[in-house]
């Protein structure tokens, strides 16, 4: 009987949990809503399969405990039954992929006019490089990073010139325009993780990896690193603003190029 | 005898003559350097045991740190990253693959088959020897300067060979490597006895379909484990010549803290790739082993066969194959070519097809069946409460785009703990109160055994399932500590120190469970050879713990599938394996 109590309460109790704790994700502040969509729809999937197997078995411990003159029932197979639970949970996996995979696909097609910026991690900081008025980000190499170009612009490159570069600061991005997010690592991998934005990608030394998502809140989000990279990987944090399109404009404005940080160094 | 339709119809004539054993000559011969299966079994599953105290005394430390943030001085950040690594190293290899396959595969694969013992007894003792080689290079590094590496279990370069992880320039890393290396090669010997016992010393009538579920469970596991393994030893060989030779195989351009290293070229992606063609078919290595086990337990202890065994079988077979095309679903915000994704999650999903029909299969043994609530079916259903608990979690990840939010959060530990972690390990208590009797003629405690399980079960669920909520609010893993963030509300610190109090409980009931071993060698109900009225071979040994060669002059031959229990019209509601049946003519 205590085994029959245990398991209804672990069934019980888990979507009492679910339901009534306070811990639940953070709101939203990007464009994928769908993300949390197909979260929930896993929930429900999961959850309805999780209590009916817990409570059929402890129905079952209830029902068929041994017992004097209880006897179990020989039954070595059962083709059509056996055949029904297959095709009904294959049912519920494709309710689950299908979505998922549509979502997916949406998640990595980034709409062409999407701006570019970038966010180069490093033990253990990020730094970023927006585009400047021409729009475009020049090209960077691991080869040329040195205490005046910290993340490898190729000076000879035109599109690079008005390149802007925040280092250790915050990323400030406009609201409600999308943007690709092109991410490299300098020595070791990172992640570029903000909850809010529910997006996420590693940032891969040697190679460029990308996300996209839009804003759709303003406010000042905090970024974590979610890939372990070393004794600091707790303490590297970084803030995305998100701000009004002017605004991001005036402010865009007053910072620095890339030529120009070229020049004062000269 | 010229009908086709007697008793020993299907038993084919011996094809092997009986083997001649080494006959050990010494003391030493027999139980220190020893030939016989039983005995390196049990030395694989004490060293094993052993190298797992150490774990779980590891994840206390980082509980510690994560429930009481600030509190505990002595463990620093450097210390953190070193216990979560070995931890998580010990646990996966060298306690669940090396306990399952090394410990279980080895006592149980000769009597439950019918072999006197493994097929090439000496190399079965080297793969001992070299385990616990591999285990003592793992401890080394303890004590080596720089102490242990704090890669993370995962290992990934190129953190893993600098200098801002621990153990990255100093020896850790290089020990790790060194002892993964060694635990392969050391596995590769006992793997391939296991593969070649199964495959050629079957007792006479013991055809692949007539094998209990435990047999197959390690069987296609062994199968597996040869497969995948060479994947983590090449990466092991490339990461040590990348650290001591300067080579680029996973190490491409790179500046670290302003130095510019001499490397380039190589792919940290490579390695990842080759890590979890190991890493997945790896969960089920030690899934299947314990899938195949419960199975018996379930079947035993409700005193009914085994539901849809065919179906079984053709399950922990589709899923062990399935599992080699599954890898890439642990790199979904790896930096992979995104399109990846939409095979991985597909494959993925579909293993869950085969997975769902196994635990639909234990219910429906337990259903109409005459539940002996025995401390080893109280295990098997709390294996069935958390695998599927972790199993259905498995769903969120596997499904690529929710795994988006969820991947590198505490969700992911959760998760992993549940389904590869607590299930196997509730297995694996499962079958120690179930085979302790076989092995030391007396049975376990059944008061101790109890708490045990009450306080083992609730506790690692209470632990692991409101992990998943801390995950869910956005806390990645691999944290020394979150600090203040504002996505995390501090009632969640709260929950964190409850899980740290729960870990230190459930921790401290496993030591009810080593003194309960330990007690019941001498104190235990002397069981008999039977206690459970089982149908397997193992229990019909004619002595009880079975010596060297087990079957005394004569080897079984076996009439019957292993799951005749509560056969309508029996005089018993078991009929053993080696049982002939009645002649139809007398």
């Amino acid at each position: 009987m205590p085994v029959v109590i245990a398991l209804v309460l672990v069934a019980v109790g888990s979507v009492a949990f679910h339901l009534l704790s306070p811990w639940w994700w953070t709101p939203i502040a990007s464009n994928w809503g769908y993300i949390d969509t197909t979260l929930i729809i896993t929930f429900w999937i999961t959850g309805i399969a999780f209590t009916a197997v817990v409570l059929f078995m402890a129905y079952c411990v209830l029902r068929f405990r041994a017992r004097p003159g209880h006897k179990a029932e020989h039954e070595p197979e059962n083709k059509r039954l056996e055949w029904w639970l297959t095709i009904g949970t294959a049912v519920g996996v494709g309710a689950l992929l299908a979505p998922g995979l549509i979502v997916w696909h949406s998640f990595i097609t980034v709409p062409a006019e999407a701006t570019e910026v970038e966010i180069v991690g490093q033990q253990w900081q990020w730094s970023y490089r927006l585009p400047g008025r021409d729009g475009r980000l020049g090209t960077v190499s691991a080869r040329l990073i040195g205490p005046d170009n910290p993340l490898g612009i190729d000076p000879a490159d035109p599109a690079g010139q008005d390149d802007v570069i925040v280092e250790g600061g915050e990323l400030r991005l406009p609201i409600g325009r999308p943007v690709k997010v092109l991410l490299r690592a300098i020595d070791v991998l990172h992640n570029f993780y903000v909850p809010e934005f529910r997006a996420k990608m590693d940032m891969v030394p040697g190679q460029v990896t990308f996300f996209w998502f839009t804003p759709t809140r303003t406010g000042t989000f905090e970024a974590l690193c979610a890939e372990l990279c070393g004794l600091g990987h707790p303490v590297m944090r970084g803030r995305v603003v998100v701000v009004e399109e002017a605004e991001y404009h005036a402010w865009l404005e007053h910072q620095a190029t890339f030529s120009r940080r070229l020049a004062a160094v000269r | 005898m010229s009908t086709a339709s007697g008793p020993l119809d299907g038993i084919p004539a011996a094809e092997v003559p009986d083997v001649e054993l080494y006959h050990p000559k010494s003391w030493l011969t027999k139980y220190v350097f020893s030939q016989d299966a039983k005995i390196i079994g049990i030395q694989y599953s004490l060293t094993a045991t052993s190298i797992g105290l150490v774990a779980l005394v590891l994840s206390w430390l980082m509980r510690l740190q994560l429930g009481f943030p600030g509190t505990f001085d002595f463990i620093t950040p450097a210390e953190y990253y070193q216990f979560i690594t070995m931890h998580g190293m010990i646990m996966v290899v060298y306690l669940l693959t090396a306990l399952f396959l090394g410990g279980f595969g080895n006592y149980l694969i000769p009597l439950m088959i019918g072999a006197r013992d493994m097929v090439f007894p000496y190399a079965n003792m080297l793969s001992y020897w070299i385990y616990l080689l591999a285990v003592l290079v793992l401890v080394a590094s303890f004590f080596a300067p720089g102490g242990p590496t704090g890669a993370g279990w995962t290992l990934y370069p190129p953190q893993a060979i600098l200098s801002g992880t621990p153990g990255g320039q100093d020896w850790g890393i290089i020990l790790m490597l060194a002892s993964l290396m060694l635990f392969i090669i050391g596995f590769t010997m006992g793997g391939l006895n296991y593969v070649v016992t199964v495959l050629q010393a079957r007792a006479r009538g013991m055809t692949l379909m007539r094998m209990p579920l435990t047999v197959w469970g390690i069987f296609t596991a062994t199968v597996m484990a040869l497969l995948a393994f060479p994947a983590l030893f090449v990466s092991a060989v490339m990461m040590l010549l990348d650290r001591l030779l300067g080579t680029s195989f996973f190490m491409p351009a790179l500046v670290e803290m302003g130095q510019r290293l001499n490397h380039e070229g190589g792919s940290p992606l490579l390695f990842q790739h080759l890590f979890w063609f190991f890493g997945h078919p790896e969960v089920y290595i030690v899934a299947l082993p314990a899938f195949g086990i419960v199975s018996d337990l379930i079947s035993t202890h409700a005193r009914r066969n085994i539901f849809g065994y065919r179906m079984m079988v053709w399950a922990i077979v589709i899923i062990g194959a399935l599992s080699f095309v599954v890898w890439a679903h642990h790199m979904y915000v790896s930096g992979m070519n995104p399109y990846f994704g939409f095979f991985f999650a597909t494959t993925t999903l579909i293993i869950a097809v085969p997975t769902a029909i196994k635990v639909y299969n234990w219910l429906l043994t337990l259903w109409r069946g005459n539940i002996h609530l025995t401390v080893p079916m109280l295990f098997a259903l709390a294996f069935i409460v958390t695998f599927v608990n972790g199993g259905l979690t498995g769903l969120f990840l596997g499904n690529v785009v929710v795994d988006v939010p969820l991947s590198d959060t505490m969700f992911v530990v959760a998760h992993f703990h549940m389904v590869m972690g607590v299930a196997p390990i509730f297995v694996i208590f499962g079958a120690i109160y179930h085979w302790y009797p076989k092995i030391t003629g007396r049975m376990l405690n059944e008061a101790m055994g109890r708490l045990h399980f009450w306080v083992s079960f609730l506790g690692a669920y209470l632990i692991f399932f409101p992990m998943h909520y801390i995950g869910l609010l956005g806390v990645p893993r691999r944290y020394y500590e979150i600090g203040e963030t504002a996505f995390v509300p501090a009632s969640a610190a709260t929950l964190n120190a409850f899980i740290s109090v729960m870990a230190l409980i459930v921790g401290a009931a496993q030591i009810v469970f080593l003194f309960n071993l330990a007690w019941s060698l001498r104190r235990g109900r002397p069981a008999g050879p039977n206690p459970w009225n089982a149908t397997t071979l193992e229990w019909q040994t004619p002595e009880t713990p079975p010596p060297h060669g087990n079957w005394g002059k004569e080897l079984p031959v076996v009439y019957r599938w292993p799951y005749d229990y509560s056969v309508p019209g029996a005089a018993q509601d078991f009929i053993p394996q080696n049982h002939p049946p009645a002649r139809a003519a007398e």
